[in-house]
């Protein structure tokens, strides 16, 4: 099992959770697990082709699955994933 | 150019000189290097009250904001007398009151693609205390075509970010984020607010990396990204590579000058009207007080947060936030008539185009939110 280690702004998708753990081979298993989990955080990272969208960065450690193997990156038990987003500041409506 | 330092400024400066890192040489870099912080709000205020107090000798600030109270639960370079001012006014008066010594240039006018080039040219690092997507593209665009280096910070709510985006030597902000997220995929509207101490410690990292930057010591943040929760209290750094497919700084960029930024991002960047569904749309508070009169039992539909409602409420009211309005519009029945609001109009205009795309006719958005209706209607609810 994987830990992916989840950023605030896409918590309100996971019921708040900040770690999620997923099961599978390779990233795209863990994000299947993950959004078989918490259905209502797929549009966030999947446009509707369902490519991961260009913004949503993925870490294997200190990795980021574009300099690996994209979402093929194969992942072992006990890897921590980080979803690393695109925030920025604190304007607020 | 050499210069010395006097007296007052040995001493001022002496915990600097006892350092074989910085000593009477690198006091002397700082003094003869520049550096421009784009904003003075969260990030800008401990950025720039660092720089200051390191003798960085000339500073330039951007902003073309006023001070507000609300601001004050983070933005410590500015005061309770400060309110109202212009904040880079404010940021200077306090500035040059903590060291005489330097330079403050102040640019009160947003920082756009028509005036970035020239405000920046002159300053030897870029610093992005910015708080919105379109800005942060343009600043990391300007800072490599000038080759500039990027002491890049962000936050959201109890998450931050730092690294140093130089192009140079390593990868920009659009290696590690191509594009911004589409306007709808930003929570950060309906869960906004930032735990007021997280600035701080975000902006006093921008600074420890823009004073090595000047000074050429320690290892910069080149090429990483600091990932910092302050619930957790954890530090994660992760590597970043260049982008061989980044367009601003790739073998084959095909952005070769600054662009229209908000179109990019599909957001307004500076002082746009965004609290607004469109004119068809928008009812005032005194318009909403009245068709409540005409018709008590009228639906108001209010999409702020759960936590939001104990600040203020309107009674009555129904609350779906706006994160469930698209699952829960079964509640809502669309051929009765309602009038939505959130603290400010902008969620609720978002509320709007939700449910008119699934065929809600009857609504109207209320213009300037919870907050004109206490500015307007009842001034027994405080404004946040």
């Amino acid at each position: 099992m994987t830990i992916l280690r989840i950023p605030t702004p896409l918590r309100a998708y996971t019921g708040g959770k900040s770690e999620v753990t997923v099961g599978g081979a390779t990233i795209s298993d863990a994000l299947a697990d993950l959004t078989n989990q918490y259905p209502t955080i797929k549009p966030h990272l999947f446009n509707d082709g369902g490519e991961l969208r260009p913004f949503v960065n993925l870490f294997v450690g200190e990795h980021n699955i574009k300099d690996l193997q994209g979402v093929n990156t194969p992942i072992k038990d006990g890897d921590r994933v980080m979803l690393i987003p695109s925030i920025a500041g604190g304007r607020i409506s | 150019m050499i210069e010395e330092l006097s007296h007052e400024q040995i001493l001022r400066y002496s915990r600097h000189l006892l350092m074989p890192e910085v000593g009477l040489h690198g006091q002397i870099k700082l003094k003869n290097s520049s550096a421009l912080v784009i904003g003075t709000g969260g990030l800008g205020s401990p950025v720039a009250l660092y720089l200051a107090a390191a003798g960085i000798g000339r500073i330039g600030l951007v902003d073309y904001d006023i001070v507000d109270s609300s601001n004050l639960q983070r933005q410590v370079i500015h005061g309770t007398s400060t309110v109202g001012k212009l904040k880079v006014e404010s940021a200077r008066d306090r500035l040059t009151d903590l060291n005489p010594d330097i330079q403050v240039d102040v640019y009160n006018e947003p920082y756009t693609s028509e005036n970035a080039l020239r405000i920046a040219k002159d300053y030897d690092i870029i610093i992005d205390g910015t708080d919105n997507f379109p800005t942060r593209y343009l600043t990391n665009d300007v800072s490599v075509f000038l080759g500039k280096p990027n002491i890049y910070g962000s936050i959201f709510r109890f998450d931050g970010q730092v690294s140093v985006f130089y192009a140079k030597e390593g990868p920009c902000y659009r290696c590690l984020f191509p594009e911004p997220p589409p306007p709808g995929l930003v929570p950060s509207c309906a869960e906004g607010g930032v735990l007021g101490v997280l600035p701080g410690t975000v902006g006093t990292l921008q600074a420890t990396e823009a004073i090595k930057v000047l000074l050429g010591i320690g290892t910069p943040l080149i090429g990483k990204l600091l990932l910092y929760n302050a619930l957790d209290m954890s530090f994660d750094f992760v590597q970043l590579k260049k982008n061989p497919n980044c367009r601003v700084c790739g073998p084959n960029a095909d952005i070769k000058e600054l662009i229209d930024y908000e179109e990019f991002c599909g957001v307004p960047g500076h002082h746009a009207d965004d609290t607004s569904a469109g004119a068809n749309w928008d009812i005032t508070p005194q318009e909403m007080k009245d068709r409540i009169t005409r018709d008590p039992g009228l639906l108001l539909l209010d999409v702020r947060e759960p936590h939001e409602l104990e600040i203020s409420a309107i009674k009555g009211a129904k609350n779906i936030p706006l994160g469930e309005v698209a699952q829960r519009m079964s509640e809502l029945d669309s051929a009765e008539e309602m009038i939505v609001f959130c603290k400010r109009g902008s969620r609720s205009a978002r509320a709007i185009e939700i449910l008119s795309s699934a065929g809600f006719k009857k609504m109207k958005n209320l213009k300037g939110g919870i907050n004109a209706w206490a500015e307007q209607v009842d001034p027994s609810l405080p404004l946040y």
